[in-house]
């Protein structure tokens, strides 16, 4: 009872701070986001009352967890808001590719212009959908190699709610225009503040678990979550180094200017690649697809010799994005040679994940799941071999500012940063609410092919646009003048707009599909009827030579 | 064979394996060098900022206009960033100096140009273009696909969004560096309007030199968020006389840049 009424007045402390806040606000922007902060407090209160009385109060009864089961409730929540967040993210990507070819649909209003929902898709999808999915398949598995619940429970449940009112303060503060300006950095100092409490939390949590593990090693994927929790850390505390104009203000400036700022933007821009979506992933890797494949991983001292020569080199590749800028010489060559280097660790995880299917490739014919996991390995390698040959200077002279970037991004986030989520999702949402399988295997199928097809489409038609962009830019005529005015190369990218849009609306449709298989199965829906996915039959009675004199069966007239 | 022979490689590996602080120590030792050594040097090392002359801090009604500039995410299609090739240098001007944005805080540099580049866009344009332009982009540029900003013209740039000043926005610029003068601190709501044409533009001249006083969005009678934009745009890449004689000079002796 005592921890009931702490609990609520905590809440009702924050509850009163966040009023105060929004009285005092220097901003209206500062006060609707104090109001969610409030509102958050007020659901808070209302939980924290409600549940504790009927269970403890009411019912007498003591609700310790059974201690012989896994801690999972943080990780069920975990995929539902993944696959939220993944439709919320599309969405907007769906929206913004569109504006591009169609500026009406910026349907005049601020809120809803390209500048301030941008910010909204990238952060969706990297850090709502791909925080979410990395925070629950972590939780999920430390618990399973470590062999032990997770520590601190309290706190992992903040991890993930409080993870969640990070995504809601941020989103809803880009569509009011609140931003720092600086690319997957764009929440301000109060929502990064935020963000660090909860990060502090997590890591916590994390490495509270590895220390309490029956297992005496620490398994492979957790060396790779361990390193992505703290290197977030690192560089979200630095690159968000800011002094807010007013404690009761939105805007705040940041330490850092010019020369220094970039670079100080790229290495964190880069990494939170390297780390949030390159590192965490492998660590999903590590762990799921070995299960699925029923196979041990590949090569133990490959697994040793990539991670530490992946989190020692990723960190140097920042200056990549401001080749021939105003950055030093020597710091742009640094980060290319680093960025070509980085391709051998980055493969080294693709062989280990492939290679690991030897003896099972058959599964690929028959198992949906165990197909997005083997195409989004490939689109891993084939991203971390576009992305060192885009950091060679020359590449880089007409690729950098093109939308050959925008589609090097993608084929890496959708292939491979969606397909493992895909694939980890389709693994645990029926190991989480104990069916023998997901409701429809064929619509896993259907969603690995939409999928596929729509990334082709994005892919290539970004190469295109940004490749024909970059030698529109550069291209002089006979007479020694520019051949074309800046207006013309904006035209020339229309059709490849269009494609865009058109592989996004096929890889918005897949995860549509993703989204009914999921709620069917936690809904316990009984299990689709279809027909089995499989390979060529054999049939024995088939299989024999013609003697002679053995009667032919008549052949059956073709209906 | 001996013990040693048949140590596996590696094998060594095992005690981090254990070894959670171990594990944890090593792995951010391994993630803080490259930072270090590529970033730390940059704050120390002379040439990477040229020493210029003209560069001056924004001016209030500027630095208000960078403040909607960063609002309305521009910076996710337009670069501030020329980069030394013959083509760009013919588009856009001059290449861009590491000094030209040393009080940009944050920088905007850009990584996409959706849009042009706009570090040397001040002067080129008229303010009627920018104000238009803004208002309804494919009213002059029938093929740009950039959203509309009318919105910009009805908003007065009440500073109430910042603790109802510039003089505290200025302040906090001068605690992350930038070198505004006390004066120009205290005098900065005065000069955001002397510089929108409503005020005396001689005290502005004084405080701040080259800065245009003006109005900039056809709408003499309002200080709007249209205002502070245009006077932002125009001054971009004008304060450094890049062409002159001198810098020049100063530009072909440097190396290692």
């Amino acid at each position: 009872m005592e921890l009931v009424l702490g609990r609520a007045g905590i809440w009702l402390v924050l509850l009163l701070l966040s009023i105060l806040a929004i009285a005092g606000a220097a901003d209206t922007g500062f006060a609707i986001q104090m109001g969610i902060v409030a509102l958050a407090c007020v659901v808070g209160l209302g939980f924290t009352l409600t549940r504790a009385n009927y269970a403890v109060g009411v019912l007498g009864a003591n609700r310790t967890a059974d201690q012989s089961r896994y801690d999972d409730d943080p990780i069920r929540w975990g995929i539902i808001a993944t696959v939220f967040w993944g439709m919320a993210g599309f969405l907007a990507g769906l929206l913004i590719a569109l504006q591009l070819a169609f500026p009406a649909l910026n349907l005049g209003l601020e809120w809803t212009t390209f500048g301030r929902l941008r910010p909204l898709h990238t952060s969706a999808v990297i850090f709502a959908f791909g925080g979410n999915a990395l925070i629950a398949t972590s939780f999920y598995v430390v618990q399973r190699t470590c062999r032990a619940r997770l520590a601190f429970p309290g706190l992992a449940r903040f991890v993930f709610w409080g993870y969640q009112l990070f995504i809601v303060l941020a989103a809803t503060g880009y569509l009011l225009g609140i931003t720092q300006g600086k690319e997957y950095a764009e929440p301000e100092w109060y929502v990064d503040l935020w963000l660090t409490v909860v990060w502090v939390s997590y890591l916590a949590v994390f490495v509270g678990t590895l220390v309490k593990r029956a297992e005496p090693h620490i398994y492979v994927a957790n060396w790779f979550y361990l390193s992505f929790i703290m290197t977030v850390a690192m560089l979200h505390l630095v690159n968000n180094a800011n002094v807010p104009v007013s404690f009761l203000g939105s805007r705040s400036y940041p330490v850092w200017a010019g020369v220094q700022g970039a670079l100080v933007q790229w290495w964190y821009g880069h990494n939170a690649v390297g780390f949030f979506l390159t590192a965490g992933f492998l660590a999903m890797m590590y762990y799921f697809v070995p299960k699925q494949a029923e196979r041990p991983i590949f090569s133990y001292r490959l697994s040793i010799i990539h991670f530490w020569a992946l989190i020692f080199l990723y960190i140097w590749a920042g200056p990549h994005h401001l080749h021939y800028t105003a950055l030093p010489d020597w710091a742009q060559t640094l980060g290319m040679v680093f960025s070509v280097m980085l391709w051998m660790p980055s493969w080294g995880g693709m062989i280990n994940g492939l290679m690991t299917l030897n003896g099972a490739w058959d599964k690929v014919r028959t198992d949906p799941i165990m197909r997005l996991f083997v195409m989004s390995l490939a689109f891993y390698g084939m991203s971390t071999f576009e992305g060192p040959m885009m950091s060679i200077k020359s590449v880089n002279s007409l690729s950098h500012y093109t939308d050959w970037t925008i589609g090097h991004v993608h084929s890496g986030a959708l292939g491979w940063n969606g397909m493992i989520t895909f694939a980890c999702i389709y693994y645990l949402t029926p190991r989480l609410w104990s069916r023998s399988r997901m409701y429809s295997l064929r619509m896993i199928n259907w969603h690995f092919w939409l999928a596929t097809v729509g990334i082709v489409f994005y892919a290539a038609s970004m190469w295109v646009a940004g490749i024909m962009q970059g030698l529109m830019w550069r291209e002089y005529g006979a007479d020694g003048y520019l051949v074309n005015s800046f207006a013309e190369t904006v035209a020339a990218m229309f059709p490849m707009f269009v494609l865009r849009a058109f592989g996004g609306l096929l890889y918005l449709s897949g995860a549509v599909i993703m989204t009914i298989n999921v709620w069917k199965t936690i809904a316990g829906s009984p299990l689709r009827e279809e027909t089995e996915l499989r390979g060529a039959l054999y049939d024995a009675a088939k299989d024999h030579p013609l003697v002679s004199g053995q009667l032919i069966p008549a052949a059956v007239p073709a209906e | 064979m001996t013990a040693a022979a048949e140590k596996e490689p590696l094998s060594g590996h095992k005690k981090l394996e254990r070894n959670v602080s171990l594990l944890g120590l090593l792995a951010f030792a391994a993630v803080t060098v490259g930072g270090i050594v590529e970033i730390a040097p940059l704050f120390w090392i002379d040439n990477t900022i040229e020493k210029v002359q003209g560069m001056r801090p924004y001016t209030p009604l500027e630095q208000a206009g960078r403040d909607i500039y960063i609002r309305e995410g521009c910076y996710l299609c337009h670069s501030q960033m020329i980069r030394p090739f013959r083509d760009e240098v013919e588009r856009y001007g001059h290449y861009s100096l590491a000094a030209e944005s040393m009080y940009d805080h944050p920088f905007q540099w850009g990584s996409k140009r959706t849009g042009p580049d706009l570090a040397r866009v001040g002067g080129r344009y008229s303010d009627e273009w920018h104000a238009q332009h803004l208002t309804d982009p494919r009213s002059v540029v029938p093929e740009s696909v950039m959203p509309m900003y009318a919105f910009l013209k009805n908003k007065d740039l009440s500073k109430s969004d910042t603790e109802g000043s510039m003089s505290g926005e200025l302040k906090t610029l001068k605690m992350v560096g930038v070198p505004y003068t006390p004066d120009q601190i205290a005098k900065a709501d005065d000069d955001l309007k002397a510089q929108a044409g409503m005020g005396d533009a001689t005290e502005l001249a004084k405080r701040w030199p080259k800065a245009q006083p003006r109005d900039f969005d056809g709408d003499p009678a309002r200080l709007t968020e249209m205002d502070a934009l245009i006077a932002y745009l125009q001054v971009l890449g004008t304060m450094v006389d890049v062409n002159s004689a001198a810098a020049q000079e100063d530009l072909a002796k440097e190396t290692g840049r």
